[in-house]
């Protein structure tokens, strides 16, 4: 049987089981972790560093910690919230992310940290890089310049042999998302819907079907992200 | 006392954010009672008369002639503000950012599929004509941007509060819908 534990997040008591992931522990008590490549139940990547939460004075991502009896997590304090807003202003200076122009404007998660920590103007200069897009296959645009590589197409996209459809190709700078073409032309719709709802950004974008959902009815239009969690614990 | 002077310009952007500020509908009443406006394409008056207290900069810098309005503009008005995502980031016209400007400027006159009769293949070289940068620059990376009002357009309600509180020293309070990037 699990062992409950209990920690403190911002002084607020929590209840978890040991060896639960900090984020998802803390989402279970109703506080918001911010996450990009993070998803329950899948084995974390750690690659984003958007949950960083300071734990008994050192600094963790939440999707790689587990939670440890008598932890105190400090989460939405002036400087986690500053450290937060320079991540989401790097990711956003490093692709072009041209938000009047996307599909997912109003339902990306980027965007939507965007606005709950009121990002007016990245602090860094763009980088405007020159990415290639690849609409080669099927059911997929691969729309490499809003990229922040998070991973989770490439854990959680799989065909029906359990082979990866999405990779990762070169290191560093040269670092790219790849779509394998043969595995892509077997997708079905739900698998293309699938890749291009877990997307946190506008990279993978599922063909025939743009601007589905009118300003005003898209998911963080009139609610901030995480509000689903925060609210459902009050 | 009297009243402060604002000035508006549009670089490389579209007229969309000033479209946005003339959707403030009845309140420019108010509007013209709170404020003066100096040089801005809304009066038509096109060189500075006087210093300003608020530049309204619209659109980003793609060529030499913006560089020059935008430098004019932070010698003249004590406050600028960038006005939607074209002065924030570069916005549209930055998506040719990356791509050589040799390329871009083939690509629109010589080589594109709707470019007409070129036949002697002239790339625009008029010396009337202003340079065209090396990549689309977003206003503060130029000069120094003092607030930024995000959106494509800014929603004229958050044009309206911020313009408001600026002028008349109220604090700011922005509720979540109006600040959009899109």
């Amino acid at each position: 049987m699990s062992e409950t534990i209990k920690f403190t997040i911002d002084g607020k008591e929590c209840q978890g089981t040991k060896g639960q992931l900090l984020v998802d522990a803390a989402a279970d008590n109703g506080v918001y972790i911010p996450v990009l490549c993070h998803m329950r139940d899948l084995i974390p990547a750690g690659s984003c560093r958007i949950c960083t939460v300071k734990v008994n004075g050192r600094n963790m991502a939440a999707c790689t910690t587990p939670a440890e009896e008598g932890m105190a997590v400090e989460n939405n304090t002036p400087e986690f919230l500053d450290i937060r807003k320079a991540i989401v202003e790097m990711l956003f200076v490093e692709g072009n992310h041209f938000c009047p122009a996307c599909e997912k404007s109003g339902n990306c998660d980027l965007q939507a940290l965007g606005y709950k920590y009121q990002m007016m103007v990245p602090r860094f200069p763009y980088a405007f890089e020159r990415r290639e897009i690849d609409a080669t296959t099927p059911k997929i645009f691969l729309e490499r310049n809003r990229c922040i590589f998070c991973k989770r197409c490439v854990r959680v996209i799989k065909d029906e042999e359990g082979r990866n459809i999405f990779a990762f190709k070169g290191r560093g700078n040269t670092l790219e998302i790849n779509i394998d073409r043969k595995l892509a032309a077997t997708m079905t719709d739900e698998i293309a819907q699938k890749a291009m709802d877990i997307c946190p950004v506008g990279c993978i974008l599922k063909k025939e079907i743009g601007f589905v959902n009118p300003i005003g009815q898209r998911k963080y239009d009139t609610m901030p992200i995480g509000s689903d969690i925060e609210n459902n614990h009050q | 006392m009297s009243k402060p002077i604002i000035a508006t310009t549009s670089l490389a952007g579209c007229f969309g954010c000033h479209m946005a500020i003339l959707d403030i509908d009845a309140r420019i009443l108010q509007l013209i009672d709170l404020v003066e406006f100096n040089k801005s394409p809304i009066d038509d008056i096109k060189t500075f008369t006087k210093e300003c207290d608020i530049g309204i900069i619209e659109g980003g810098c793609c060529n030499s002639e913006n560089i020059h309005v935008l430098k004019e503009f932070r010698k003249h008005c004590k406050i600028l503000i960038s006005l939607g995502e074209c002065a924030i980031m570069g916005g549209l016209p930055a998506l040719r950012n990356g791509i050589p400007v040799k390329e871009c400027l083939e690509e629109a006159y010589l080589n594109g599929p709707t470019v007409g009769r070129n036949t002697e293949r002239i790339l625009p070289n008029d010396e009337e004509l202003p340079m065209i940068l090396d990549k689309v620059y977003p206003c503060h990376e130029i000069v120094k941007i003092d607030y930024y009002l995000p959106g494509c357009p800014p929603k004229a309600d958050l044009i309206w509060a911020a313009v408001v509180a600026l002028v008349t020293g109220d604090e700011l309070n922005i509720p979540y819908e109006l600040v959009k990037f899109d």
